[in-house]
């Protein structure tokens, strides 16, 4: 089914809504779900379920929020992201926008990643695959 | 006092619906306190019974190997209080259930009468909170917690 990214936006809004109980307004292409909408790491888990619900599609763990790298000491080095790390993350998450992210990789200023645009595109690449 | 807030189940469906019911009695000492001289049952417990009721379902669809703990009440809606006397019927439904996770939607009844909707995400706990280690025993689903379960032929692969 095709979708226009406007059309994928709105759903998205829609599902964050629901899930944050936030306001329609404060949903824009780089809030951060944790810092700017208050997402806690269980709503992750309501908001891939609606996701799915919303846009009939399947998201596997740890695709859309890749949870796992950390665990790995290859990757992290002094709460930073070694090069390795991040080029896993990068390959592992193509929908979001690392450019701020990887001038000072910190462990810390990971859940900046995940912005409301990350959540539209990775949507709408699953919607066009 | 036993943390169980439902008296039995009255249907099972495993890994698709449940309904329980529960029989709210003066004899539950809270009740006198919430509030003195006029008795009503905290809309609080009555998630919790929905928790409870949900929560089974959820459990077993997995034969109780999983630790399912609450994570999210997505909506809870109340009609009116409820009032010793009164039977309750929690019908809770799976929505989606993953290896991760489990939603579910649920609705209550009170003698009869639509009272609340409430609808709850479960974490499968030692597939979550990465890196986290929990007990190995299922302190969740004990023993002794299944063989009261069987006797409402509510069991793992039933």
């Amino acid at each position: 089914m095709a979708m226009s990214r406007d059309d994928v936006f709105g759903k998205v809004k829609e599902v964050l809504v629901d899930a944050l109980g936030v306001d329609d307004d404060e949903i824009k292409d780089d809030a951060t779900l944790t810092g700017d909408l208050g997402a806690e790491s269980i709503d992750f888990l309501d908001i891939v379920f609606r996701l799915e619900k919303a846009f009939s599609i399947k998201i596997p763990r740890g695709e859309l929020f890749p949870d796992d790298i950390l665990n790995n000491p290859e990757y992290v080095d002094g709460g930073k992201l070694t090069a390795k790390g991040l080029e896993t993350l990068k390959g592992a998450m193509p929908h979001a926008d690392f450019s701020e992210f990887q001038k000072d990789p910190d462990v810390a200023k990971m859940p900046n990643l995940f912005t409301v645009k990350t959540i539209v595109n990775y949507v709408a690449a699953k919607m066009a695959a | 006092m036993r943390w169980v807030w439902i008296d039995k189940f009255v249907e099972f469906e495993s890994g698709v619906k449940a309904t329980a019911i529960k029989n709210v009695s003066l004899a539950e000492e809270h009740l006198h306190d919430h509030f003195p001289g006029y008795p009503v049952m905290p809309a609080s417990l009555i998630v919790e019974g929905m928790a409870q009721t949900a929560g089974i379902l959820v459990g077993e669809a997995r034969d109780f190997q999983e630790k399912v703990i609450l994570a999210k009440v997505k909506r809870a809606r109340f009609e009116r209080e409820v009032r010793p006397g009164e039977q309750l019927r929690y019908e809770a439904v799976i929505e989606q259930v993953s290896p991760e996770a489990a939603s579910t939607i649920g609705k209550v009844q009170a003698d009869g009468e639509p009272l609340a909707e409430i609808d709850i995400v479960f974490s499968h706990i030692d597939n979550n909170l990465s890196g986290q280690v929990f007990p190995e025993e299922n302190f969740v689903f004990t023993d002794e917690f299944k063989a009261l379960l069987r006797t409402y032929n509510v069991s793992a692969g039933h």
